[in-house]
């Protein structure tokens, strides 16, 4: 049996997507580059303005606040790196948190090297964002402020209101950026509740196609356009826009069923309901309160094993999972998102997330389980550590 | 499937030799920790008129590398000599795995080290061992050797990852041309503060990034 359950990474797109974008491949090949076009580029300019108000209804913003980009690195890369040399003269100081996405990290550390001061407020054992420490970072000199919606590896959710109330009242001038790109479509959002200035998202975790995302840009805040090349998309980001990925997004948000997310849910909390009855010494990583978890997160330690061995292991019998350990990353260091919660390397190492999708079915769960049991008892007698 | 790993490779960690710990061993040693991500414990039976292995066996925790790399040590130690054991270098147990991916050599060297300080243990327990030595530059540049770095597979001195190394008053700084936001510099900072932190009269290591 095969089990995929990197969903967090990436999801399978689904069929009426590709249905939806086939046209563009075919029919609907011109580009909407100008308002005096020809007739198939006024169609396919229709096509992407239809596309951007399906997204813009579903977050509660209005068309014209919706960037089309390559994914949600691109769209936080425009938010943030826009941002800050649209409004450099106001201040120079950003604030961030710990267990961001490399997007926002990577991007903060070279604002950084340019001259720009970065404070990365720490995190709970549970992963949410310390809410006195932000309050305490948030100067007059504050220009953005950027805190994630849902980590996409313990699945922790921000509490934004929150963030966006308390930055607000410190420095009303301070922008606030949100990366929502594992949260639409799992989750409620809506801009205007929030009161978000800046969000980043894709459509490749939705079962959209992979290469396209978006960036909400509050009307009236400052940006500097950073891919330059022609006027597309209100003059903010140049280039060919990808309408095949455009229109797959706007159906992937357009056929989302809250239903399938509570499936979802049922079927992770069953997950782990199964593994923690069957396997003895395992540490759930981010919150124990499953209304503050991301619906298909689940991210596991088994004490006294290293994740690269389990994965590799669960790899072979078709279970598709990944790991914090440091042996599987690229840089060979454990997982930083768990550190930045105060837990061990070791806790790190034997950490293995599993993120569903409606695809996932019990069955799936009780073959994964089942794989699960036999590594874990496997490498736990060839362990110095214990645990047999 | 096109995992960075050979078919032995996965037939050993599948299936490792020699696994579980021997009771009444004559030496063990431990290398790496839990920490690290990478930990290697053996276990040697040694017959005392020959100096021949009879019986060696391991633990391990850690990735696939180093479960298979560690069967395999055992497997090329058992029935040696300890003198003949001492000559298994990394590349003998990265040449019968058919090689390693860069990134995992470490986890060769690992389980070597790990033979060899057990007999190492071994002489010292059996009153076969010289007496301390001071360290010098000389000495920490010979135990960088063993630490790889990842980007190429070779060992940090080869590599010229190391640009100097200084030893003064018990405290040893290794200056490295790489820079501290590179990838894999973290790794390579606890490597090498793990691999010369042990040596008896070292009470400080410190590893210097370049700047530009």
């Amino acid at each position: 049996m095969n089990v995929y359950l990197d969903n967090a990474s990436s999801t399978r797109v689904d069929e009426r997507v590709v249905e939806a974008m086939l046209g563009t491949f075919y029919e609907d090949i011109a580009l909407p580059t100008s308002e005096f076009v020809h007739t198939p580029g006024q169609r396919v300019k229709e096509l992407v303005e239809e596309s951007r108000k399906k997204i813009a209804d579903f977050v509660g913003a209005e068309p014209s606040e919706i960037v089309f980009t390559s994914g949600g690195t691109e769209a936080t890369n425009l938010a943030i790196k826009g941002v800050v040399f649209a409004m450099a003269k106001n201040g120079k100081h950003i604030v961030t948190t710990a267990v961001e996405g490399r997007a926002v990290l990577d991007s903060v550390r070279k604002l950084e090297k340019w001259g720009f001061k970065v404070d990365i407020v720490p995190v709970d054992r549970y992963g949410f964002v310390n809410l006195e420490a932000l309050e305490k970072a948030i100067s007059k000199e504050t220009i953005l402020v950027s805190v994630q919606m849902v980590n996409d590896e313990v699945g922790t959710i921000q509490p934004l209101e929150e963030v966006v109330k308390i930055v607000k009242s410190k420095n009303p001038n301070t922008v606030v950026h949100t990366d929502a790109t594992y949260g639409i479509g799992w989750l409620p959002f809506n801009v205007k509740n929030l009161g978000v200035d800046l969000a980043s998202f894709t459509a490749h975790k939705i079962h959209g196609p992979k290469g396209v995302g978006a960036l909400y840009i509050r009307k009236g805040i400052a940006i500097e356009k950073q891919m330059d090349g022609g006027y597309a998309e209100f003059n903010l980001r140049g280039g060919t826009p990808n309408i095949p990925g455009i229109v797959g997004f706007a159906k992937a948000i357009e056929i989302l069923d809250w239903n399938d997310v509570e499936k979802v849910r049922k079927l992770r909390d069953y997950l782990y309901e199964m593994i923690i009855s069957k396997i003895p010494e395992v540490i759930l990583l981010g919150p124990s309160d499953f209304t503050k978890r991301h619906p298909a997160n689940l991210n596991l330690s088994f004490k006294y094993v290293e994740g690269e061995s389990v994965v590799l292991y669960m790899d072979m019998k078709g279970v598709a999972v990944i790991s914090g350990s440091a042996c599987f990353s690229r840089g060979l260091e454990p997982s930083y998102v768990i550190m930045a919660m105060g837990h061990t390397h070791e806790d790190a190492h034997g950490s293995i997330r599993f993120s569903l999708s409606k695809y996932n079915t019990k069955e799936e769960m009780d073959y994964t389980v089942s794989v699960l049991e036999e590594v874990i008892k496997q490498l736990r007698e060839l362990s110095p550590l214990g645990g047999n | 499937m096109s995992l960075p790993y050979s078919k032995k490779l996965i037939e050993l960690f599948v299936h490792p030799k020699n696994v579980g710990e021997i009771p009444d061993a004559d030496a063990k040693a431990t290398e790496g920790s839990p920490a690290c991500g990478d930990m290697v414990q053996l276990f040697l039976k040694v017959d005392p008129e020959s100096k021949r292995i009879i019986d060696i066996k391991f633990k391990s925790y850690g990735c696939a590398s180093n479960i298979a790399t560690a069967s395999i040590v055992t497997e090329l130690a058992k029935g040696k000599t300890l003198e003949e054991a001492k000559k298994i270098t990394w590349k003998d147990a990265d040449a019968e795995l058919g090689g390693l991916p860069p990134t995992k050599i470490h986890c060769a060297v690992l389980a070597v080290d790990a033979l060899h300080t057990a007999i190492e243990n071994y002489e010292h327990q059996h009153g076969l061992l010289k007496e301390k030595v001071p360290t010098t530059k000389e000495v920490v540049i010979n135990r960088l050797k063993h630490v790889i770095d990842p980007r190429k597979g070779i060992d940090v001195i080869r590599a010229k990852t190391v640009r100097d190394v200084e030893v003064q008053e018990g405290v040893a700084k290794i200056y490295l041309n790489m820079k501290e936001d590179e990838e894999f510099a973290k790794h390579l900072k606890e490597e090498i503060i793990e691999r010369i932190s042990p040596l008896w009269d070292i009470k400080e290591v410190e590893v210097i990034f370049s700047h530009e």
